[in-house]
């Protein structure tokens, strides 16, 4: 009964703090999050080349897949021009297709 | 209708400098022929391949910008398919996003300089302007990146 009642008393803490991090008083506050740029836009990068192998990798981490704008943050535009680009590097070569 | 293509292949590693060099020649021939113009070319060098490509792990990328039309571009992609020493050649036309790129460019250029006029500053940054203490705020995003990918 004792440690039931320990889990009861943990529980409202922890069961909170699931969804957000600092689940304190058993109010929920949203995780901080840092608002997500597009490189592009505040870099003014208006050229996303296939030859440019350094600007285009960053966007292909280990898998080789290219990186979501959901989580990368960049806009739409800049988005497809990536993926062109990406897909024109895989062809020759220059990007992997995917990790072995 | 001349427009700017650019041209990439791979030249495969048993080719020798000369087979590259007679690629060269041959792309030049067939430009010339059909009326157009090579603009720049560019020897990559010996590069790794992203992936093997048949039992190769490096090739020569030679690039070549140039102008004509696109039929000349058809005739350069269907020589290229059937040599052998190229593993992998791609045709892009360039012209057209250039022209956009450098819109957009001189659109911000413009629009900045404006701006600046309007506030009573001279239309370009003076050295040593501007105080942009975040300069590594770009290198932080990756560790949020990772964060969401849980």
């Amino acid at each position: 009964m004792n440690g039931g009642r320990k889990s009861f008393g943990g529980g409202r803490g922890k069961g909170k703090a699931g969804a957000g991090q600092q689940g304190k008083d058993g109010q929920r506050r949203p995780m901080f999050r840092r608002r997500k740029v597009c490189k592009f836009c505040s870099d003014k990068i208006d050229d996303i080349n296939y030859k440019d192998t350094k600007l285009l990798l960053p966007f292909v981490p280990e898998r080789a897949k290219i990186l979501p704008r959901r989580i990368s943050g960049t806009c739409a535009l800049h988005q497809r021009k990536l993926r062109t680009a990406i897909m024109r590097a895989r062809q020759l070569a220059l990007i992997p297709y995917t990790a072995e | 209708m001349h427009r700017k293509y650019e041209l990439v292949y791979v030249v495969s590693p048993d080719a020798s400098e000369d087979q590259v060099t007679e690629l060269h020649t041959q792309v030049e021939g067939i430009v010339q022929k059909m009326g157009g113009q090579l603009e720049k070319t560019e020897n990559w060098g010996r590069r790794k391949l992203a992936y093997e490509i048949g039992r190769h792990k490096e090739a020569t990328y030679v690039l070549e910008v140039i102008n004509g039309s696109g039929e000349l571009m058809k005739e350069i992609d269907r020589r290229f398919k059937n040599i052998d020493v190229v593993i992998r050649h791609l045709v892009v036309r360039v012209d057209a996003e250039q022209a956009v790129v450098e819109r957009t460019r001189s659109k911000r250029t413009e629009g900045s300089r404006r701006r600046r006029v309007a506030r009573g500053l001279p239309p370009d940054r003076q050295p040593g302007e501007g105080q942009r203490g975040d300069a590594d705020d770009d290198r932080d995003d990756r560790f949020d990146m990772t964060e969401d990918m849980r």
